[in-house]
């Protein structure tokens, strides 16, 4: 017994050890909070449209559609970067984005979709913030991919990038659909 | 004054100025209707987390999204919810990571029982080497009293 003491601090070390690689391989994450709608319903809306504000965005539209649910301003920086990717999406025809204009002006969130070209299907306007919040958003841009049932499958944060697109988007998809559609552009 | 009477002062004083910020808001709160519902608002706001500055809870934080926050929390009060439902469905919206106090569930058992369990590991070592060192110190009398006779 008494020769098996050292073991108790090398037990000791090793539990610290296990505690801080968790610590540390978590740690690049601490601005990614992974989001505890996945796997659940995606909130439902029915939100004034960007480009025609008589008509509804809801979510009982989506339904029986893949699609990518993008929170964007155009006061948020990283979604200006986002942006080509965004319309290389479109380009791909793979699956529709649908946009939330998150705490925008109406006439600024126009002449930018004017100038650098409107990647969505259909753009939903949230004025106060308060979807933003149905949606457990903490800062533009997200992305949330949403299946035909309603569910929501995968969250991006962060502007999408290729690699996003072709490692973590594309292979949620239906089979038939190749990345090689996507970076024909 | 003598230099001990000077230091005491200072530190009433910094204990004072510290008292008075902890107890004022970066925010000013906004009004609810009867102060009960006055209390139970900024005791919700002040035990969720900022998501953007995450060291912050919502009554503190000054970014636009925490004011957001604070008016769906004030909206849902108004709305005759409860405290318990207000933080469902934070936590369902954000997870638990936007309550300041974890709740007690299998995922954050650990972080609850740890402390504990590190309490009880350091009674039992300390009590063992107070016991050994005992034990010891008598060994070492015995021998003093042999050699003495």
């Amino acid at each position: 017994m008494r020769r098996l003491r050292f073991i108790v601090p090398l037990g000791v070390f090793a539990l610290l050890v296990v505690v801080l690689a968790v610590g540390i391989q978590q740690s690049p994450d601490k601005d990614l909070i992974p989001s505890p709608l996945i796997g659940k319903p995606a909130p439902d809306f029915s939100l004034p449209s960007l480009t025609d504000p008589g008509q509804r965005v809801s979510s009982g539209q989506l339904r029986g559609h893949w699609y990518l649910f993008n929170v964007w301003g155009t006061w948020c920086v990283s979604c200006r970067e986002e942006h080509s990717m965004l319309l290389r999406i479109k380009q791909s025809g793979l699956i529709p984005l649908v946009g939330l204009d998150w705490k925008d002006d109406r006439g600024d969130a126009l002449s930018f979709l004017q100038q650098q070209g409107d990647p969505y299907a259909t753009i939903a306007v949230d004025q106060d913030g308060s979807e933003a919040i149905m949606w457990g958003v903490y800062g533009a841009p997200e992305t949330f991919l949403v299946n035909p049932q309603g569910i929501v499958v995968y969250k991006f944060i962060g502007p999408i990038t290729e690699q996003a697109w072709t490692q973590q988007i594309l292979p949620r998809l239906p089979t038939g659909q190749t990345p090689a559609a996507a970076s024909s552009s | 004054m003598s230099s001990r009477a000077v230091s005491i002062f200072v530190a009433a004083l910094i204990a004072a100025l510290l008292l008075a910020t902890s107890a004022a808001y970066a925010i000013a709160p906004e009004q609810m209707p009867t102060p009960q519902l006055e209390a139970r608002y900024l005791a919700l706001i002040q035990g969720f987390r900022c998501m953007q500055c995450q060291d912050e809870s919502l009554a503190d934080s000054p970014v636009n999204l925490a004011a957001d926050m604070r008016r769906q929390i004030r909206d849902m009060l108004l709305a005759g919810k409860t405290d318990q439902q207000i933080r469902d469905f934070m936590v369902s919206r954000y997870g638990y990571f936007i309550l300041f106090k974890p709740p007690f569930v299998l995922k954050t058992a650990w972080l609850w029982l740890t402390p504990g369990v590190l309490l009880l590991v350091g009674v039992i070592v300390a009590l063992r080497v107070i016991r050994q060192r005992a034990a010891l110190a008598a060994t070492d009398l015995d021998d003093n009293d042999l050699t003495d006779a």
